[in-house]
C-alpha cells in the first residue's frame, strides 16, 4: 500500500492548531460540507483523502477563507485557529491568510522575476526593514523551497520560464517566505512528474519542522507518504480521521475502507 | 435576352442538376444511400456547381470585356475632324453611346422600325428631332460620323449580347451535362464541394486584401503626383499651412508640421481623458462589480462607443465648447477666444474612446488567469494589491496596446475635430486655442470645387498618407505587444 515505512508515525502529541466543530459549506443550494468536527495539529501534515467532489478543498479553503472570494459561498459553524474564530467579524481574511499560507493544485508563480516571487508576501506585509534583509528572506524561503540551488544564478529571470516542477517549489517558497504557522495544500503534486513529486514530498517532509501542513490529495500513496494525519471525506461528510497509519491500515470505518482499496472512489 | 432571364435560366438549370444529379448517384448504387462514397447531396451540389460556375465566370469576364473592345472599335471608326476643337474622344464617344441609346429607346417606343434605326441617315432625316421626341437626351446636333458610329455600336452590343446568351447557355448546359455524366457510385463528390467551399473562401479574402492594396496604390500614385508639383521638404518641414484656391499653385504654404502638431495635441488631450476613466472603469467592472452591476454598466459603456462622431461633434459644439468658454472665457480666467480648442475637441474625443479602452482593458484583465489572483489572496495581499501588483502587470503589455489602438482611433477621427477644434492650422502650446488636424484639411481641401490635378487638392492624398503610415505604425506596435503578451502564458 505505502512506499516508506511508519517509522516516524509514533509522534509525541501536539498541541492543536486548528479546531473545527459543526462545520457546513453551502455553494448556494448545495450542501457541500456537513457537520465536519476536526482538530488538526501543530507541526504536523494532515492528509485530506476521499473521492472528488467530496469536499476536501472546499474544506481547505475555508481553512484561510479563500471561500470567501466565491459570491454564492456560505460558511457555518466555528473553526478556530489557536483558539480564536477565523469567522470572526473582527478578523480580517487578508491578515489571516498571512497566517495560513495556500499552495495551489496548479503552480501559479507570477508574471515576474523568481526574486519578485518570493519577496511579493514580505513587501505587502513590511517583513524586511531594507534590501540586504529582503535578499536574506528571498535566499531563505528558496532555500527552504529546495529549489535555491537550481535558480541561485538567475533570480531576475522570469519565475514563468521554470518547469512545472520548479514552478510547483518556487510556489511552495513564496507561501514559506510571509512565516506562515499553517501551510494549506490543495493537490500540490498532481500537475507534476514522479521526480518532482518526490521533491515536493521531502519538502513537505521538512517544512514539518516549522509548520502545520495540511494537504489535499487524491493519491493515497502520497498520503500515506507524507502525512502522520488523514482524514477521509466521503460526499460532504468526514468520515474518518485518525493516525494515517491506523487508516491505510485498520479502518475503522466500511467506507474508508472501500475507498482505499478501491472499491468507491 | 436580359441579363436577369439569362441568370435565372443558368440557376433553374443547376437547380435541375441538383435534383437530377442525385438521382442519377442514388440509381447508380441501386438506391442506397449507403453505397455512395459521399452523401447524395454532395453529388447534387456537384452537379449545380459545375453548371453554375463556368456559366457564371463566362458571364462576368464577357460583361467587362465587351464594352471596353466595343468601345474601341467603334472610337477608331470616328474620323479626326468630328472632333472638335475644345472636345476629346472621350466626349464623342459619350455622345455616340447616348445616340445609341436614343436609337434603342425609339425603337422600343416604336416610333421607328428597327430597320430605319439601323440605316438611317443624318444628312437626309431629321434624327436629332426623332430621337428627342423619343425621349432621349441628346445635346447636340447627330452629325452623319456620329450617326453610324452609333449604328455600329448598337449592332456590335446587340450582337454581343446574342453571342454571349448562347455561349453562357451552351456552357451552363455542358456543365450540368458533364457533371451528370460523374454521378456514379465511386465519385468523390465531397471532396469537390470541400474545395468549392474552399476556393470560396479564398475568393472572399482575397477581394479584402485586393481592395486594401488597391486603395494603397491610390494613395501612394496620387502622392507621388502631388510631390512632383510640390517639394517634399517644403511639406513635411514646412511649419506653415496656408493653401491658396484662387492662386492656383506656387503662392500655396503646404507644411504639414501644424496639422500633425495638431493631431497630436488633440490626441494627448483625449488620451489623457479616456485612459485613465477608461481603465478604471475597467478594473472596477472585471475585480469589484457584482455580476448584477457588471450585466447593466458593461452595456451601458458601450452604447458610447455606438453613438456616431457626427453627434459627439455637435455635442463639443453646443454643449462643452460653451461650457469651457464660461469658465476659460472672457467673463473668467480669460484663456480662450471661442469655444472652438484642442480642449473642447480633446475631451469630447477622450470620451469617445472611454468605451474603446474600457472594453478593451476588460477583455484582458478578465483573461488573467484567476490562479494568478487566488496566489496572490494566499499571501495575504488585499484586493488593490492583488491588482496593482499582479493583474495590471500581467495585464499590461495587453492595456497598451488597447491604448495604442485607442489612439489610432483618435489619430483618425475627424468629426469631432471640425467641429469641436476650429479650422486654423497654427503651432501653439495653448490648448485652449483653435488648431485643426490632418484628417479635417483632408475634408476642407477636398470639399468644393477644386480641380483635382492642383497641388491645393492632391496635397489630401499625402496627407492622407502620412495619417495611414501613422496609424499603420502604431497598429502593427500595438499588435506586436499584445502578441508578445500572449506568449507569456502559453
Amino acid at each position: 500500500m505505502y512506499d516508506t515505512p511508519n517509522t516516524e508515525r509514533t509522534v509525541t502529541r501536539n498541541e492543536t492548531k486548528f479546531s473545527a466543530r459543526k462545520v457546513q459549506v453551502y455553494y448556494g443550494d448545495t450542501h457541500a460540507i456537513k457537520d465536519v468536527d476536526v482538530d488538526i495539529e501543530d507541526k504536523t501534515v494532515t492528509a485530506f483523502i476521499g473521492p472528488s467532489g467530496c469536499g476536501k478543498s472546499t474544506f481547505l479553503r475555508c481553512l484561510n477563507r479563500m471561500n470567501d472570494t466565491i459570491d454564492v459561498c456560505r460558511v457555518e459553524g466555528d473553526i478556530l485557529l489557536d483558539g480564536q474564530d477565523i469567522y470572526d467579524k473582527k478578523v480580517d481574511p487578508v491578515q489571516l491568510r498571512a497566517k495560513v499560507g495556500m499552495v495551489f493544485q496548479k503552480p501559479n508563480p507570477f508574471p515576474k522575476s523568481i526574486y519578485d516571487n518570493i519577496a511579493y508576501g514580505p513587501r505587502i506585509h513590511g517583513l524586511a526593514k531594507n534590501k540586504a534583509e529582503l535578499d536574506e528572506i528571498v535566499e531563505k524561503s528558496l532555500r527552504r523551497g529546495a529549489i535555491w540551488n537550481e535558480v541561485k544564478d538567475r533570480l531576475h529571470a522570469p519565475g514563468t520560464g521554470l518547469s512545472g516542477g520548479q514552478q510547483q517549489r518556487l510556489c511552495i517558497a513564496r507561501a514559506v517566505a510571509t512565516e506562515p504557522e499553517v501551510l494549506l495544500m490543495d493537490e500540490p503534486c498532481s500537475a507534476l512528474d514522479p521526480i518532482a513529486t518526490s521533491q515536493v514530498e521531502e519538502l513537505i517532509d521538512e517544512l514539518r519542522t516549522n509548520y502545520s501542513v495540511i494537504i489535499v490529495t487524491h493519491s493515497m500513496q502520497q498520503a500515506a507518504r507524507v502525512s502522520q494525519k488523514t482524514a477521509f471525506f466521503h460526499l460532504g461528510n468526514l468520515v474518518e480521521f485518525g493516525e494515517t497509519g491506523q487508516i491505510f491500515t485498520n479502518p475503522k470505518d466500511e467506507r474508508t475502507e472501500s475507498y482505499i482499496t478501491g472499491r468507491i472512489g | 435576352m436580359p441579363l436577369l432571364w439569362l441568370i435565372l435560366i443558368v440557376l433553374a438549370i443547376a437547380v435541375a442538376g441538383y435534383v437530377l444529379g442525385r438521382q442519377r448517384a442514388l440509381a447508380s448504387a441501386g438506391g442506397d444511400s449507403r453505397g455512395l462514397h459521399s452523401l447524395p447531396s454532395y453529388y447534387g451540389s456537384n452537379v449545380a456547381i459545375k453548371a453554375i460556375v463556368p456559366a457564371f465566370l463566362l458571364l462576368v469576364a464577357w460583361l467587362l470585356i465587351q464594352p471596353i473592345y466595343v468601345g474601341n472599335t467603334i472610337s477608331g471608326m470616328i474620323p479626326e475632324s468630328s472632333v472638335k476643337e475644345g472636345s476629346s474622344l472621350g466626349l464623342v464617344m459619350a455622345e455616340v453611346r447616348r445616340a445609341a441609346n436614343g436609337l434603342d429607346a425609339a425603337v422600343a417606343q416604336g416610333l421607328m422600325t428597327d430597320d430605319e434605326a439601323r440605316n438611317l441617315r443624318a444628312d437626309f432625316t431629321d434624327v436629332t428631332q426623332r430621337l428627342r421626341d423619343a425621349g432621349s437626351i441628346v445635346t447636340s446636333e447627330v452629325t452623319q460620323p456620329i450617326l453610324r458610329a452609333a449604328q455600329r455600336y448598337r449592332i456590335m452590343n446587340d450582337t454581343g449580347n446574342l453571342i454571349m446568351t448562347i455561349a453562357v447557355l451552351i456552357l451552363a448546359v455542358l456543365g450540368f451535362l458533364y457533371g451528370l455524366r460523374e454521378s456514379r457510385a465511386e465519385f468523390r463528390a465531397r471532396n469537390v464541394v470541400e474545395h468549392s467551399v474552399r476556393a470560396i473562401l479564398v475568393g472572399a479574402a482575397s477581394i479584402a486584401i485586393l481592395t486594401t492594396i488597391g486603395i494603397v496604390l491610390s494613395l501612394v500614385f496620387n502622392t507621388i503626383e502631388f510631390f512632383r508639383l510640390y517639394p517634399a521638404a517644403d511639406f513635411f518641414l514646412g511649419t506653415n499651412w496656408a493653401p491658396s484656391f484662387s492662386g492656383r499653385g506656387g503662392s500655396s504654404d503646404l507644411g504639414v508640421l501644424p496639422l500633425l502638431w495638431g493631431t497630436f495635441y488633440i490626441s494627448i488631450v483625449a488620451l489623457a481623458v479616456a485612459v485613465p476613466i477608461g481603465l478604471f472603469a475597467a478594473i472596477y467592472l472585471s475585480e469589484y462589480a457584482s455580476p448584477r452591476i457588471r450585466a447593466f454598466a458593461k452595456p451601458m459603456l458601450e452604447v458610447l462607443a455606438g453613438i456616431p462622431t457626427i453627434v459627439y461633434g455637435l455635442f463639443a459644439l453646443l454643449t462643452v465648447g460653451p461650457l469651457l468658454l464660461k469658465v476659460f472665457g472672457d467673463n473668467g480666467l480669460d484663456w480662450m477666444q471661442s469655444g472652438t480648442a484642442v480642449m473642447t475637441a480633446g475631451l469630447v474625443m477622450g470620451i469617445m474612446l472611454i468605451p474603446f479602452v474600457s472594453s478593451l482593458s476588460d477583455d484582458i484583465i478578465n483573461s488573467v488567469p484567476q490562479a494568478m489572483r487566488d496566489g496572490s489572496y494566499g499571501l495575504g495581499a488585499t484586493k488593490s494589491e492583488t491588482i496593482k501588483q499582479v493583474v495590471l502587470p500581467a495585464a499590461l503589455p495587453g492595456i497598451v496596446g488597447a491604448i495604442l489602438l485607442a489612439a489610432s482611433r483618435a489619430i483618425g477621427e475627424t468629426m469631432i475635430v471640425v467641429l469641436g477644434a476650429g479650422a486654423a492650422a497654427r503651432l501653439s502650446l495653448n490648448p485652449f486655442e483653435a488648431m485643426t488636424t490632418v484628417t479635417a484639411k483632408i475634408v476642407s481641401q477636398l470639399t468644393g470645387d477644386a480641380d483635382f490635378a492642383s497641388p491645393e487638392a492632391l496635397v489630401a492624398f499625402a496627407l492622407g498618407m502620412t495619417l495611414f503610415v501613422i496609424t499603420l505604425c502604431l497598429n502593427i506596435f500595438a499588435l506586436y505587444i499584445v502578441r508578445k503578451y500572449r506568449e507569456q502564458y502559453e
